[in-house]
């Protein structure tokens, strides 16, 4: 049993899950981009409003989450708004929630015949814009673009790599920050500048 | 060409969605026929459409079966549609048909039975004579009412399970096959079966179940109950931890009792089929209740030599929103595949003519 | 999300607690009764909604011969609805059907028959009268089933 927590979630859930799933759409389609979500959304600590609303847009009972434990004290509000699924290991999940980036060779990956049933994680960072630089090419972007964020952790880079060369199979990364949101699709290419 | 194509379909298309409606609405110097008044005139048809679209939503099917103008498949189809658009809260209790309040429960095996036979709002005993009268009555009298019986109404399975004559079923085997989510794996389980029947065509379950009556896989079944009735629905919502009641579905519950010979490792006991179905609906139960028999017979170690004991012919075929889908996209263009056949034939009759002139050269 | 395995049994009425008793019966009131009987009631304070009210399925489950292994019967439309009074007190209903302000009227009335101060006078004033009503709809169905029952006279006839 969890408790009903103290606060709602989207004040229109209908009108404001729609606005934060085309966000995903365009941050998705356009590797990088940063978009802004969210408005006005009361997010329950320690989630930002980004977060909590990739939660509320992508996550239902029909999609096991992880937590990490770090952001525990949001998992009520989570049970109760996405009636998600909470799972206690990340290989079991479908979406993971996290600060630090979990490993991502241990994280579902799909099949080549299945390849929609690989993970999404979901990673709120301290930075999205600033901080570490990145050269992002691939399908979406005309031409190599360039990236910044913090908290994607020292070994980011090479993870990528790892698990861009699995394609289709592949895990992707849905990044918060603030009321800001960015996507690195498992079909990116990322290297530091 | 293709955009003008396109655009030339789309005045057609909204021409005809036009001539749609206004042949919906009829004869403007009748009234309008209001969805309230198919939900609660025309329960039988409400009821097969909330059956067959697979939810249960009186008004919301009453309004399907006005849009669709009596099209009680297209109805359907518009229900299940429309449940692809909410999310799933979660899941009941199994419904405890014990617990029902009763409107109707007969039985065919037995005339004395705890609680007696109560025929409920029947059809069972008209002369089927069209009533000439009906358009002119408008209130009829009041229907009797009587002391009810106190008494429980175990049911008529139950009864011979006491006895050790019939073969229980099996009890909760975890967490049962949902056809709405994946597709199950063959051999289809008997949860997975039930809900294909249960969402499946009257007239195919008819049929099927009628199939097994003329010898096609007959294992002489008798109608040992039949019951209707308001049943409560319960749930667990996570957050509160305790089962709440949300309201009240009528159903109808059949259980055929059928022969069973024995095997070399059983003895010879009755064995059931299971019906339950939406509202007040005895042929939609007692048909599901006969195929639902008749496609326990690899279980059984029974001889599986008829249409209805074969579970993937049955259940691929019961769905009518499947197979209007199917049926009916062929009437959608077909310009390239037929124009790739067309020039093949073309191409055979071209050769048999050469090969003709040849010879004739000859 | 609720749970996915259910106990045996359902408890009957008796075995149930007041408030599952209070929200069955709110559960199959109309959403004008409850709002009608709340009009009279005391000053009614402030509330926040939490979730919904919103509309959604359940799956119906039955048993396989009624009383064997449970298999999916087909959905539901229900509509939930929670939210919390001033006083911290959290009101929850799911009803049967599409009517949001049906959810949200009993999720205000189960959060101020949690309020100890309110629960006698709503039980009296609002719950009995609905209970009362609803208690009269099955007994109008139960007796005319009950004048459909068959008295198979011949048969008492020959055992006298």
């Amino acid at each position: 049993m969890m408790l009903a927590p103290d606060l709602p979630g989207f004040a229109d859930p209908v009108a404001d899950a729609q606005a934060t799933f085309r966000a995903v759409l365009d941050a998705m389609a356009r590797p990088g981009t940063i978009h802004a979500v969210a408005p006005g959304l009361d997010a329950p600590a320690p989630l930002d409003p980004a977060t909590a609303a990739l939660l509320l847009t992508l996550v239902d009972p029909d999609t096991p989450l992880w937590v990490e434990p770090a952001l525990a004290p949001a998992r009520d509000w989570i049970a109760f708004h996405c009636g998600a699924l909470l799972v206690a290991v990340p290989e079991a999940a479908s979406f993971l929630l996290a600060t630090v980036l979990p490993p991502l060779d241990t994280l579902r990956r799909g099949s080549d015949e299945a390849p929609e049933e690989g993970a999404s994680v979901i990673l709120q960072l301290s930075a999205l814009g600033e901080g570490t630089r990145f050269r992002l090419d691939g399908p979406g972007l005309a031409a190599p673009a360039s990236f910044a964020a913090a908290g994607l952790g020292a070994g980011f880079v090479a993870a990528w790599h790892a698990n861009r060369a699995g394609f289709p199979r592949g895990v992707d990364l849905l990044l918060g920050c603030d009321t800001r949101i960015a996507a690195l699709p498992r079909s990116v290419a990322v290297d530091q500048i | 060409m293709a955009y003008v194509a396109v655009k030339g379909g789309e005045q057609a298309i909204a021409a005809a969605h036009a001539w749609r409606a206004e042949a919906r609405r009829g004869d403007p110097a009748v009234s309008k026929l209001e969805p309230a008044q198919i939900e609660g005139q025309l329960g039988r048809a409400v009821e097969r459409v909330m059956a067959e679209g697979s939810l249960y939503d009186r008004g919301l099917a009453a309004l399907a079966i006005a849009q669709a103008e009596g099209d009680l498949i297209e109805a359907a189809f518009l229900l299940r549609a429309y449940r692809t658009t909410l999310p799933r809260f979660g899941v009941s209790l199994p419904l405890d048909t014990t617990a029902m309040a009763i409107q109707r429960r007969i039985s065919a095996v037995f005339k004395d039975l705890p609680g007696g036979q109560v025929l409920g709002p029947t059809t069972d005993y008209t002369h089927r004579l069209i009533d000439f009268a009906l358009p002119a009555q408008d209130l009829p009298p009041a229907a009797p009412m009587a002391e009810p019986d106190p008494a429980p109404m175990p049911r008529v399975a139950d009864l011979l399970a006491a006895e050790g004559l019939i073969r229980p079923d099996p009890a909760d085997a975890g967490e049962p096959a949902d056809l709405t989510r994946a597709p199950p794996a063959l051999p289809l389980p008997r949860a997975a079966r039930l809900q294909g029947l249960a969402r499946g065509d009257e007239g195919f379950l008819l049929g099927m179940g009628y199939s097994t009556q003329r010898g096609y896989g007959g294992s002489h079944p008798f109608a040992g109950e039949i019951r209707m009735g308001a049943v409560s629905v319960e749930i667990i919502p996570d957050e509160l931890g305790f089962a709440i009641d949300i309201g009240d579905v009528v159903l109808t519950e059949c259980q055929m009792v059928n022969q069973f010979h024995g095997t070399k490792t059983e003895p010879a006991r009755f064995t059931t089929g299971y019906g339950l179905a939406f509202g007040q609906a005895d042929r939609r139960a007692m048909s599901m209740a006969l195929v639902d028999r008749a496609l326990q017979a690899g279980d059984l170690g029974e001889d599986v030599t008829a249409p209805a004991q074969d579970a993937e012919f049955v259940l691929s075929h019961a769905d009518n929103i499947e197979a209007t889908g199917f049926v009916e996209h062929l009437k959608l263009p077909h310009y390239v595949d037929f124009q790739s056949e067309i020039e093949a034939v073309r191409r055979l009759h071209a050769q048999a003519r050469a090969h003709a002139e040849a010879e004739a050269a000859e | 999300m609720m749970t996915d395995t259910a106990p045996p049994t359902q408890p009957n009425d008796a075995e149930k607690t007041p408030r599952q008793r209070w929200m069955a019966v709110l559960a199959r009131a109309g959403a004008e009764a409850i709002a009608a009987r709340l009009r009279r009631a005391e000053a009614i304070p402030e509330w926040r909604r939490l979730r919904g009210p919103d509309t959604g399925l359940v799956m119906l489950r039955g048993r396989s011969g009624g009383g064997g292994a449970s298999f999916n019967l087909g959905e539901m439309t229900v509509t939930r609805c929670t939210l919390r009074l001033a006083s911290g007190l959290v009101g929850h209903a799911t009803v049967a059907g599409r009517n949001l302000r049906h959810a949200e009227l009993a999720a205000l009335a189960d959060a101020l028959l949690q309020d100890p101060a309110r629960q006698d006078a709503l039980l009296a004033d609002l719950i009995a009268p609905l209970a009362a009503a609803q208690q009269v709809q099955r007994q109008a169905l139960a007796a005319r089933a009950a004048a459909t029952r068959v008295q198979f006279f011949a048969l008492q006839t020959m055992r006298t």
